[in-house]
């Protein structure tokens, strides 16, 4: 167990990007349940935007020393001819791994209960490449690449992820009876790390079978190591699930998260995800303690049900949450 | 065209792969309620040979081919691929030697059948010549592979138009199109805009754009959302399979083929479950519904109701149920079942 030492509360930089849309209201949020708890963290704000022709100076710089950042939706123009300034950070950071961690929340009744699902999704390559070209008009092609080096990284993350989290099973979502050589070689690497984790049951799932066991018997995953898009969707499948009408962890499940225009101009985003989220944060930078408060008073928000936005039956405005989650830090 | 065949009172002919497993059952339940409900169609019966014909390089032959083509709908029962080198798969040589371009598969909640989903009524058409299934790939480098997604304007175009027009003939109100242009921006780029072109000569049907996670998120929170959706192939392989998962599984779930010149290939999905077949113990009602489509490709729109009508109430009654879905019912009470209720 971590017992807090003296000096140990060191100030840490944390790099911020507020984002678009609904992105500043709850980072907002964030920041002010953090400067509540007097959690020993600074943030560096940086202003970085969807339509931006690409991430200003700084920023990477920022994250790079700083290892750690928090970020609000960056709207990805559709069709629009600037590559999502998304994709653009997990490649120049190089951030291979997302992880969605998909759980029933005591206090909302869901479709299924006892689902407990974390989703490890490869974020750097795939579908994701950007390798499109039109060959002769009205034919295009889009590359997938798929490398035994990714594939290897992921795998043996989501193994260590599971052995470190006592999970007892790591499911590989593919489509390789199809794709034969790109899934076949994603499954190959699974393989070869699953076999260096014994005591961690492996098996395989096809995708299109994936999203159907899903929505049907969600109870029987556990890990689940996907390549870059069904990983997308998979988790998107699993976090619907777990809400009541909407789901709470959709800011896990998006990268984007912009939101709705009443949304935004009402200010009546759900923090709660990017809280949790925020809650991973301190975990990740060995503050424990103030990860188990944060946690501790959102879910007892949820539960008593007397503070929370559209999306969970409720009709406060994200300041109302807030202040309500404050108010129930111990 | 098919009008002109049914004002004169000649049968429709289409063609019937009974397949393998369970197959020949299911097929007779449909013989069976056909004849009962006075469908004025005249089975042409085509089974799965036993060596491969070289002029097709599959097990089924060049005659069964030029049935459906002859014919241009049929129905078809699940096969099982004989497994060894040297041969097309069954359904691929279906869909190479067909055309069968649009994947069509209505999924609607059956009332009585309690799913935790109720009220789901929407249509997924998916393409099924190009995209990720182009079998396109190679290895760059040792590690290092690549798979060609390909989008054509010409696949796009025909299978955008067959989903409005499929909207049009059954009163549907909208039609989505799922993508994932924010990243792949000139292939879903090129889909879309294949869409948004078929979508301006239909003006009395509304047209949106979907993502595809926002897609699957919003399926399992509230499925009722959707009406007609229309997708490059593997996003129609995901999502009519969650589809089907919202409603009960596969067991229900008809589906239909489109192919060029107007061809509809209706079948089940599900596979020939060896396991159960020749037991007596087979659910029919896939295959029935996929039946059914296919009516309602032939405009035979009143028989089509008649019959999935008294399917619904079957199940929704709940005596007669096969054991699949909770029941104790043999295929043939259940087919006598329907048949009381036509
Ligand atoms: N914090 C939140 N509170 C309430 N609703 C939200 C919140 N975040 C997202 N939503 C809603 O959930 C839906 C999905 O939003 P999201 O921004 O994830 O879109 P998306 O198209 O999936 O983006 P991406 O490209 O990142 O996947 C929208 O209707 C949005 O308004
Ligand atoms: N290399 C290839 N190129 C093109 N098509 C292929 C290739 N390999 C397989 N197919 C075909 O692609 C089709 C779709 O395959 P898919 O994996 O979606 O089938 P399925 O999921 O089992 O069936 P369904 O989606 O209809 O339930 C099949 O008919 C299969 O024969
Ligand atoms: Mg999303
Ligand atoms: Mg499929």
């Amino acid at each position: 167990t971590y017992m807090p030492r003296p000096g140990d509360g060191a100030t840490r930089n944390v790099t911020l990007i507020p984002g678009d849309g609904i992105g500043p209201l709850v980072t907002g949020a964030v920041e002010q349940v953090m400067d509540a708890m007097h959690a020993p963290i600074n943030f560096q704000k940086y202003e970085v935007h969807g339509n931006m022709r690409e991430i200003p100076e700084g920023v990477i710089e920022s994250i790079r020393e700083n290892q750690v950042c928090i970020k609000g939706g960056l709207m990805t123009p559709v069709g629009g001819g600037v590559s999502s300034l998304n994709v653009h950070l997990r490649k120049e950071l190089d951030l291979f791994a997302s992880l969605v961690h998909c759980i029933n929340v005591d206090g909302l009744p869901t479709r299924h209960k006892n689902v407990d699902i974390v989703v490890i999704r490869e974020n750097t390559e795939g579908e994701y490449a950007g390798l499109e070209h039109e060959v002769v008009p009205g034919v295009v092609e889009s590359l997938k690449v798929i490398t035994k080096f990714c594939s290897e990284r992921i795998a043996k993350y989501a193994f260590e992820y599971a052995h470190l989290n006592n999970r007892k099973k790591v499911t590989a979502v593919h489509k390789a009876n199809i794709m034969k050589l790109a899934d076949g070689l994603f499954l190959e690497s699974c393989r070869e790390i699953a076999a260096q984790y014994p005591s961690i049951e492996y098996n395989e799932v096809i995708v299109d079978n994936c999203c159907m066991q899903l929505v049907s018997k969600p109870e029987q995953f556990d890990v689940m190591v996907t390549p870059n898009l069904y990983g997308n969707l998979v988790s998107n499948v699993a976090a619907g699930n777990v809400g009541p009408d909407h789901a709470v962890f959709e800011q896990g499940a998006s990268a984007g998260n912009v939101g709705k225009v009443e949304m935004v101009e009402e200010k009546k985003a759900n923090p709660v995800a990017l809280l949790l989220s925020s809650a991973m944060m301190l975990r990740h930078l060995q503050f424990p303690s103030f990860a188990d408060r944060l946690e501790t008073a959102v879910k007892r928000v949820i539960e008593e049900g007397n503070f929370t936005t559209k999306d969970l039956g409720g009709d406060c405005t994200t300041q109302k949450v807030v202040d309500a989650v404050i108010a129930h830090l111990d | 065209s098919f009008l002109r065949r049914l004002s004169t009172t000649t049968p429709i002919t289409a063609t019937l792969f009974p397949g393998d497993g369970i197959g020949p059952e299911i097929a007779d339940s449909v013989k069976q309620i056909f004849k009962t409900a006075q469908i004025p169609i005249e089975w042409e019966e085509h089974y799965v040979g036993t060596e491969v014909d070289p002029r097709t390089q599959s097990f089924l032959t060049w005659e069964s081919l030029e049935s459906v083509r002859r014919n241009k709908v049929g129905l078809k029962g699940p096969m099982a691929t004989p497994i060894g080198k040297g041969h097309r798969s069954l359904n691929l040589t279906l869909r190479k030697e067909l055309n069968l371009y649009a994947n069509v598969r209505p999924c609607f909640s059956l009332p009585g059948y309690k799913t935790r989903y109720d009220g789901v009524d929407l249509v997924t058409i998916r393409e099924n010549t190009e995209g990720e299934y182009s079998g396109l790939e190679h290895q760059v480098v040792r590690g290092v592979v690549e798979s060609i997604k390909i989008i054509t304007r010409q696949a796009s175009l025909r299978v955008a138009e067959h989903a409005f027009q499929y909207a049009k003939a059954h009163g549907r109100e909208r039609v989505s199109a799922i993508h994932k242009a924010n990243i792949m921006q000139k292939t879903d780029g090129l889909f879309l805009k294949c869409c948004r072109e078929v979508a301006e000569k239909y003006p009395e049907i509304k047209y949106e754009e979907v993502v595809i996670d926002n897609c699957c998120m919003m399926l399992v929170k509230n499925p009722a959302l959707f009406d007609v959706l229309v997708m490059p192939n593997l996003y129609g392989d995901i999502i009519s399979d969650l589809c089907a998962g919202l409603i009960g599984g596969l067991g229900l779930t008809p589906s239909c083929n489109i192919g060029e010149g107007g061809i509809a290939l209706a079948e089940a999905v599900h596979g020939s479950a060896p396991d159960i077949a020749g037991k007596n113990m087979a659910n029919p009602t896939a295959l029935l519904l996929s039946a059914v489509t296919m009516l309602r490709h032939l405009e035979l729109n009143e028989k089509a109701d008649q019959i999935q009508n008294a399917v619904m109430n079957t199940i929704a009654e709940g005596k007669y149920r096969t054991v699949d879905l909770g029941g104790k019912s043999s295929t043939s009470d259940f087919t006598q079942a329907i048949c009381d209720h036509l």
